[in-house]
């Protein structure tokens, strides 16, 4: 009988209980998933009580308040505080997004903190995004024209409003840790977020390497990946769009 | 502590920072073929360049007539004559030129209806020296520093630079005086890592986090400024602090001055357009210091909104919605998130925050750190670009959209200057093992803290002291006040709580550190604040309101070693670099 093995650290066991010192009235349950790489211990579940009487809207504002006044230790990447840097993206209560622009409101019951789905794990909150990162290099994500003068490149309203919806990506990685295709074949398929970047330089009208671009896309696995599950557009923080941009990017190839 | 394991490396040019001056110094390095080193805390695109919203100034002239010597005399005027007049020449002069490349690179930018870059009027920006208000704001959308910093980024990956990310540097290693590189941790592995350089660029960006409510991102501790203090170096008008006229209330984010520059404007308790009465002409888009003063007199005399009556009212809704949409996208959805406003509707309450940090590294208009011996004298190895500089183009007040051009312009100018002084493959010296142990000497006492205060609790005690003694007004009193006050939780570290021991990702240690630099640039902002007997630009005191150019046409030296500072002035520098423009005398500054 074969005897099937889950991956190292797939089992999250139940961590410390950190109870209310406050004695507050209102008190809200925050789990969090922890992993010490310095140990050799599996992931926990810790759970803290928060005062919710003293604390701020977002859910970032909620971890700050348990690392500032409970627990030090615990580790999540954070910098702007109001969606733009991309930082803190995260899953909360089942679904991915920025811990800054997310109400704790709009979450029901406990709160269930963990990192992105599917990235390896540096520490607690903190995940890996080297690979996306290596992607991203790969579509080559700058300007490409032979014009050298001193002049700017004239670009129409319209042609400009073709980025719209493009270049505001934060990079949070939100889409492409969300796509079930990209959990199982990330290491080829380059996922929403890339493929998103990718036709962001594809249809800029200043861009002389439209053609060469779109070969390098046309890929079994790093474009045709997408099944279109529309998991990316449902998670994107920033409410852009990158299932419709993919489709765009197989469209240009069907019709070229 | 020879107990850490040290990793070497050899760079011609290590760049310390990779928001948008970093980037662009690294890309100009990697251009001239010097092997580079681009060291970041975060990844590249996480830099708090990205926050910057309304745009980048230049006088192109796409929007009307305009000049460069205008720009500069804004930006003079602006500074309230405390900017050194060769360093702004050089920035207004070079901007043009420096957008271009921008746009050339990729950066998105709003267009005009004959498809050129779109530029928008922002405050303090005007025509013919004074006169008219001109649209010299280069803009992509309203998220300018976002389009710019990811371009940049590209760039830096087109020519290969190589980044170091996610670690965090310690300190620079000095011998002699000069600069021979930098010591910094790696959060990814916990290892520590030596890069010697030749030259080593400071791009580490402001220290908004010193103040309890800033539009600072979090990681804005200036690091850079810390490093340069604990090498002996000064740091420069470090009293100037601005405060933006338009943060949200309570919870500090940005709202774009690009917002008064699309025709927004602010009102009081009483509904009236308050900024009328103090800038007749330029009205709501007169400098940052006038309206930011202007709002906290109205808070003051009790014309405060609220059922505080402790903010503004900063209205669009009599736009039209398709240039809310098209051209301030990001704010409307800001206000949406954190104050649960529609743009279109209601007014966003606003109120002055900290936003930005005139004072820094002092350099030269070739980015050559500078430090005073007898008179100026550049520090051999060492450049500092961005908000963690001072030029100082911005002297006592920057003008919005400024800072990303200065970003460009500068970390561009530092890439040549190293260019000329670095030869490819040059050879470097041993390091000094005494310089390294007295760095991990310090990381490895603050990483085994046993102590009973957490650095949060510091920490809020600085930011809390910060935001009363040392705000928009000042007085002889609270600064006085503030200094002793200030020093309380640089003494609380003698007892210092950190109880994460790891070194993988251990932002403990990390929060801890980054406060040991906040809390030296906060007490040289105190010191540098009680001993200017002025006021002028972003430094208003109450009791001194004049500006007073015989005795302050001065800039603050500060030095500090532990809680002790040093304080010393240098003259600005009272002439242009060419004769392509005549010196712009002090006058007085009304708008």
């Amino acid at each position: 009988m074969v005897q099937l093995n889950l991956p190292a650290n797939s089992k999250v066991e139940k961590g410390q209980y950190y109870k209310d010192k406050t004695g507050s009235k209102n008190i809200r349950k925050v789990n969090v998933y922890r992993w010490d790489p310095s140990t050799n211990e599996n992931p926990r579940l810790d759970t803290y009580e928060v005062d919710m009487d003293n604390c701020s809207s977002k859910v970032l504002d909620v971890l700050n308040k348990i690392k500032n006044e409970i627990d030090p230790s615990i580790a999540y990447r954070r910098s702007c505080a109001h969606g733009v840097c991309g930082s803190c993206a995260m899953n909360m209560n089942g679904k991915n997004g920025l811990a800054c622009t997310k109400s704790h409101s709009e979450l029901n019951g406990d709160i269930d903190i963990y990192p992105l789905p599917h990235l390896k794990v540096l520490k607690d909150l903190i995940g890996d995004l080297s690979t996306l990162y290596k992607q991203y290099e790969s579509v080559e994500p700058w300007l490409k024209t032979s014009k050298v003068n001193d002049k700017e490149n004239i670009q129409s309203k319209d042609d400009r409003a073709k980025l719209d919806g493009l270049y505001e990506c934060i990079m949070c990685a939100c889409c492409s840790t969300s796509c079930p295709s990209y959990w199982w074949n990330g290491e080829k398929y380059l996922g929403p977020a890339v493929l998103l970047q990718a036709y962001r330089w594809i249809i800029d009208s200043r861009d002389e390497d439209r053609k060469e671009r779109l070969k390098k896309v046309a890929d079994e696995l790093k474009l045709y990946r997408c099944h279109t599950i529309l998991n990316c557009t449902n998670a994107c923080p920033k409410g852009l769009n990158p299932a419709k941009a993919i489709a765009e990017i197989k469209k240009m190839l069907a019709t070229a | 502590m020879s107990a850490y394991k040290i990793i070497d490396h050899e760079y011609d040019v290590v760049v310390l920072g990779a928001g948008g001056s970093g980037l662009r110094a690294a890309v100009g390095l990697s251009e001239a073929g010097l092997k580079t080193a681009c060291v970041s805390k975060v990844f590249p695109t996480r830099s708090h360049t990205s926050a910057a919203q309304g745009g980048i100034s230049a006088a192109l002239g796409n929007m009307g007539e305009d000049d460069w010597r205008w720009h500069m005399y804004d930006t003079v005027k602006g500074a309230d004559w405390l900017g050194d007049q060769d360093s702004i020449e050089y920035l207004c002069k070079e901007a043009p030129a420096a957008v271009l490349e921008l746009e050339k690179y990729g950066v998105p930018f709003s267009r005009t209806d004959d498809g050129k870059i779109y530029q928008r009027p922002f405050g303090g920006m005007t025509k013919n020296y004074g006169n008219e208000t001109v649209q010299r704001t280069c803009a992509a959308a309203d998220r300018t520093g976002h389009a710019i910093l990811h371009t940049l980024y590209g760039q830096a990956l087109k020519h290969n630079t190589e980044f170091f990310i996610e670690y965090f540097a310690l300190d620079l290693i000095m011998k002699d005086g000069a600069c021979k590189g930098i010591i910094a941790w790696n959060l990814n592995d916990g290892t520590i890592h030596r890069f010697k350089s030749h030259t080593t660029i400071i791009a580490t960006g402001g220290y908004g986090k010193v103040y309890y409510s800033a539009t600072s991102a979090h990681t804005c501790t200036g690091d850079g400024n810390a490093m340069a203090l604990r090498a002996g170096l000064p740091l420069q008008d470090m009293e100037f602090v601005q405060f933006h006229p338009t943060g949200i209330y309570g919870h500090g984010t940005l709202i774009s001055e690009g917002v008064r520059g699309e025709g927004g404007y602010l009102v009081n308790s009483k509904g009236e357009r308050f900024m009328e009465r103090y800038a007749p002409k330029a009205k709501d888009l007169a400098s940052r210091d006038v309206v930011s003063r202007s709002i906290a007199v109205e808070i003051n005399e009790g014309r405060g909104i609220g059922k505080e009556q402790d903010h503004v009212h900063l209205h669009i809704d009599h736009l039209d919605p398709k240039v809310i949409d098209e051209r301030l996208p990001g704010i409307s959805e800001a206000s949406k998130l954190f104050a649960n406003v529609d743009v279109t509707k209601e007014p966003i309450p606003v109120v002055p925050t900290v936003h930005y940090n005139m004072g820094g590294i002092p350099t030269n208009y070739k980015a050559e750190v500078l430090t005073l011996n007898g008179s100026e004298k550049t520090v051999p190895g060492l450049m500092a670009i961005g908000e963690a500089a001072c030029v100082s183009v911005h002297g006592a007040n920057r003008l919005g959209s400024n800072s990303l051009i200065d970003l460009v312009v500068f970390g561009r100018a530092a890439a040549k200057r190293a260019a000329e002084l670095v030869k490819p493959g040059m050879k470097h010296e041993e390091i000094d093992k005494n310089e390294t142990d007295r760095c991990l000497d310090r990381f490895d006492k603050l990483r085994n803290s046993e102590g009973s205060n957490p650095t949060s609790e510091l920490r809020l005690s600085m930011q809390k002291t910060m935001q009363s003694k040392c705000a928009v007004f000042r007085t002889e009193k609270t600064l006085k006040e503030g200094i002793d006050e200030i020093r309380r939780p640089y003494d609380g570290m003698d007892s210092l709580s950190v109880k994460d021991k790891s070194l993988i990702f251990n932002t403990d240690l990390v929060e801890t550190l980054e406060f040991d630099n906040l809390i030296r640039q906060a007490i040289t902002t105190m010191d540098s604040a009680y001993h200017r007997k002025e006021s002028r630009g972003a430094h208003a005191r109450e009791d001194f309101p004049k500006r007073d150019d015989e005795n302050y046409m001065q800039h603050t030296l500060s030095w500090c070693n532990g809680s002790k500072t040093k304080i010393n002035y240098r003259p600005v520098h009272r002439s242009t670099l060419t004769n392509d423009v005549q010196y712009f005398p002090p006058q007085e500054r009304v708008y």
